[in-house]
């Protein structure tokens, strides 16, 4: 597929969200949901102001905290649970049915520990982010070729050479689909506990802008959050399929 | 079930053991957390007293329907995307990014819509798992060996029949996948929705208890929530074992 | 290429077949295939050789009506064959065709379930086609837990239920060693002599094409044409004991005499020929 129609391709999905958000906007009215351009006008007003900065800020921060913990965890995690065999075995079910609960479940547990600080949504951010880190970074270690390994040994690599030269460019395309998904869930996670007991964020600011009925905050607010992840989403996108293609 | 079977067994005794070590001995402040026997005859006694079965039902309710309706849906998109390549390639880029995009920052926008009821926590639980089938579809679709829809043609079947009597369970194991995906996902649109904004359900009296300071109550919820979403995800996860078995499919 | 002997039907035949596809945007079309003429004899065991890519499986393919021809036209009993697999027609793929949620059994039934036959008749077909290709002990059995070998045969029992006249066969023992492909060999010319079915084989194994069949045709190398059409004169009742035979390496080397400079043509050694 040429560059052209990709390009093109985009150009008719956005083209086909920008219409049906009109539309429903025409079925419910503009407090229910304000129109595409009302809301780009409340966005170029919005964005400038303070408030705005100081929320974007805090989610960033919370963000940015929660994101390192994942990484961090959920890398040796996965990495401990790949090189040894017995842990993997024992806790890839475990990690599996953590990551198919619904952790908004544990969440009251974080808020009863953390209070309504920063820690409790870096933690509960990390704790979704965590997960797909552990589990794509252990199947990467495991799925490694015997082969490569024999290959170093037949090359006679020290260690540190196998583990830079062969282990390293291995693994790293499927531990960086791993953080992809983790980059996502972290926000996720981030974005859920500020809109349920926060003082300040962007999550907060949406809900408290529904409970306020100020349509054209929300949805600005909205708006922002969803364009930040498509637009990073597609960034992390393309280095993954980059890495891919290589192997 | 095997040495590993029992050594998870114990790992995982052993963190609640500890839990109910710490939290009796008021290492952990009762508080916070309580000790996890305190926790299951909270339940105990809850489920007896039938006070929150309303709320259970109604849940357990929304999350069934969230799947039928996702499963159901997401099949004839996902089969009928598959026989429009084009549109296929044009919708491609929405699949990859759409689970990177925290779905829950529509719940307000959904709220304000359709009011405080349970059809935007059906929605939320429905979108959640809605795409989750679909590419569950595709997936399953593209990996029919090509081989099998020739037979199809030298025993003369119509198209009809060749979608019923061979790509259908030729493309099953996927779309199986899809079904265990779209009932975690569901799960997790469902309950998360509830819990930051809803008229009634699980996690509106789990949020409640919380507000209430009412540990007991809130650490019951936590634990049948806990205890269902695991049972749930363990049947799923043998009845796929035994397919897979039969077919000569390696599951991890 | 021979007339039919007195005595012999044409069961089908192949007049001017060509197979061109479009071209990758911007290339020219590729040519795959012909113009091929062939004609089968009823009840022969017809084999058809030639290098990797010379568009074997396609010729296959349009003979049994599921592809179509660019040019040319093809009958089956006189009649037309376009864009459906007329019925009497058994076709054998090179894959791993069988379904793996099936029983052996059931795999086997699957063709006559539809057929409207009834359900006696059905138990009594399927059980004596598994029993004649030794599958009874497996009847209940999936086909993951077969080995590739087993699988093929549960393909070819669910082709021989529907008693076909003409039994295609695209490289059936492809996956399998040389020790298992001679015994398939003996299977085939069993299956041959029992259903007196017209069968064509196709094979990339010389020797495979000269034990088994009555006529082997050598196609070049793409786009697939067929160079010559070799008569082997092996007695009706034959197995494969007969590599044994002087006749058996003169055939095998008459073969490669064409197939050689063919085959070197199609790895891409053009020019390379008598070294």
């Amino acid at each position: 597929m040429t560059a052209t129609q990709r390009a093109t391709d985009a150009l008719i999905i956005l083209a086909l969200m920008l219409l049906a958000w009109q539309a429903l906007h025409q079925a419910v009215g503009a407090t229910a949901l304000p129109a595409p351009l009302p809301t780009l006008s409340y966005l170029a007003k919005f964005l400038p102001t303070a408030r705005f900065a100081a929320n974007a800020w805090a989610t960033l921060v919370s963000f940015f905290y929660a994101l390192i913990l994942s990484y961090a965890l959920g890398l040796a995690i996965g990495i401990w649970m790949g090189i040894h065999r017995l842990s993997g075995a024992v806790g890839e079910p475990i990690l599996i049915s953590l990551y198919t609960l619904p952790k908004v479940t544990l969440y009251p547990v974080v808020l009863l520990i953390f209070g309504l600080s920063v820690s409790g949504r870096v933690t509960f951010g990390a704790m979704h982010g965590v997960l797909p880190v552990a589990l794509l970074t252990m199947n990467a270690i495991r799925n490694i070729p015997p082969v490569y390994l024999k290959s170093a040994r037949a090359l006679r690599l020290s260690r540190w050479q196998t583990v830079f030269t062969v282990l390293l460019p291995a693994t790293l395309p499927e531990v960086v689909s791993g953080l992809r998904i983790g980059f996502s869930l972290t926000l996720l996670g981030v974005l859920l506990a500020e809109m349920f007991a926060a003082k300040q964020g962007l999550g907060f600011l949406i809900i408290n802008a529904m409970q306020l009925l100020q349509g054209e905050e929300m949805i600005t607010v909205t708006l922002v959050l969803f364009v930040f992840a498509a637009l990073a989403n597609m960034l992390l996108l393309a280095i993954d399929h980059r890495l891919h293609r290589r192997v | 079930m095997n040495a590993i079977g029992w050594i998870r067994l114990a790992v995982i005794g052993a963190a609640v053991g500890a839990l109910e070590l710490a939290s009796r001995s008021g290492l952990i402040d009762h508080r916070v957390v309580i000790a996890p026997s305190e926790m299951a005859d909270a339940l105990v006694r809850l489920l007896i007293s039938g006070q929150a079965n309303g709320q259970i039902a109604l849940t357990f309710g929304i999350v069934i329907a969230a799947v039928l309706i996702s499963v159901v849906v997401g099949f004839a998109l996902g089969a009928a995307i598959h026989a429009l390549p084009r549109v296929r390639q044009t919708l491609e880029p929405l699949f990859a990014t759409y689970y990177a995009v925290p779905i829950f920052i529509f719940y307000p926008v959904m709220i304000a819509i359709f009011g405080l009821s349970v059809i935007p926590i059906l929605l939320m639980g429905v979108l959640t798992a809605l795409v989750a089938m679909i590419i569950a579809t595709l997936n399953g679709l593209d990996r029919i060996p090509r081989v099998l829809m020739k037979v199809a043609r030298v025993h003369r079947m119509g198209r009809l029949q060749t979608a019923l009597r061979v790509s259908l369970p030729a493309a099953a194991p996927h779309l199986f996948t899809g079904i265990k995906l779209a009932v975690s996902y569901a799960f997790i649109g469902v309950i998360a929705s509830e819990f930051l904004l809803a008229p009634a359900g699980l996690g509106r009296i789990i949020s409640d208890a919380y507000s209430d300071f009412d540990n007991r109550r809130m650490y019951a919820l936590m634990l049948l929530l806990i205890v269902v979403a695991t049972l749930v995800n363990m049947a799923l996860h043998a009845l796929d074992q035994r397919w897979a078995q039969r077919r000569g499919i390696v599951r991890p | 290429m021979a007339a039919a002997p007195a005595g012999r039907q044409i069961h089908a035949a192949l007049a001017g077949v060509t197979r061109t596809y479009p071209g990758a945007p911007g290339n020219k079309p590729v040519h795959a295939l012909g113009p091929v003429d062939l004609e089968l004899w009823r009840g022969e065991f017809f084999a058809v050789v030639g290098p990797s890519g010379c568009g074997k499986s396609t010729l296959l393919e349009i003979l049994a009506g599921i592809q179509q021809a660019t040019a040319g036209t093809v009958t089956f009993e006189a009649r037309p064959v376009a864009g459906e697999v007329p019925q009497g027609l058994g076709v054998v793929f090179q894959e791993d065709a069988s379904f793996a949620w099936l029983t052996v059994w059931d795999n086997a039934a699957f063709g006559l379930r539809r057929s409207g036959t009834p359900e006696a008749e059905i138990r009594r077909r399927v059980d004596d086609s598994l029993a004649f290709m030794g599958l009874t002990d497996f009847a209940r059995a999936y086909p993951a837990q077969l080995s590739g070998g087993m699988r093929q045969r549960v393909c070819i029992a669910r082709t021989l239920v529907l008693k076909p006249r003409l039994i295609l066969l695209d490289e059936p023992f492809g996956a399998l060693d040389a020790q298992t492909r001679l015994l398939m060999g003996d299977e085939l010319l069993r299956l041959w002599r029992r259903t007196g079915a017209t069968v064509l084989l196709i094979t990339h194994a010389l020797d495979e094409a000269a034990m088994l069949s009555d006529r082997i045709g050598v196609m070049s190398a793409r786009p697939g044409r067929f160079l010559d059409i070799v008569e082997t004169g092996w007695p009706h009742e034959r197995n494969s004991t007969i590599v044994g035979e002087a006749r058996f390496g003169e055939i095998t080397g008459r073969l490669w005499n064409h197939l050689r400079g063919e085959s070197l043509k199609s790895l891409g050694y053009a020019g390379m020929t008598a070294e």
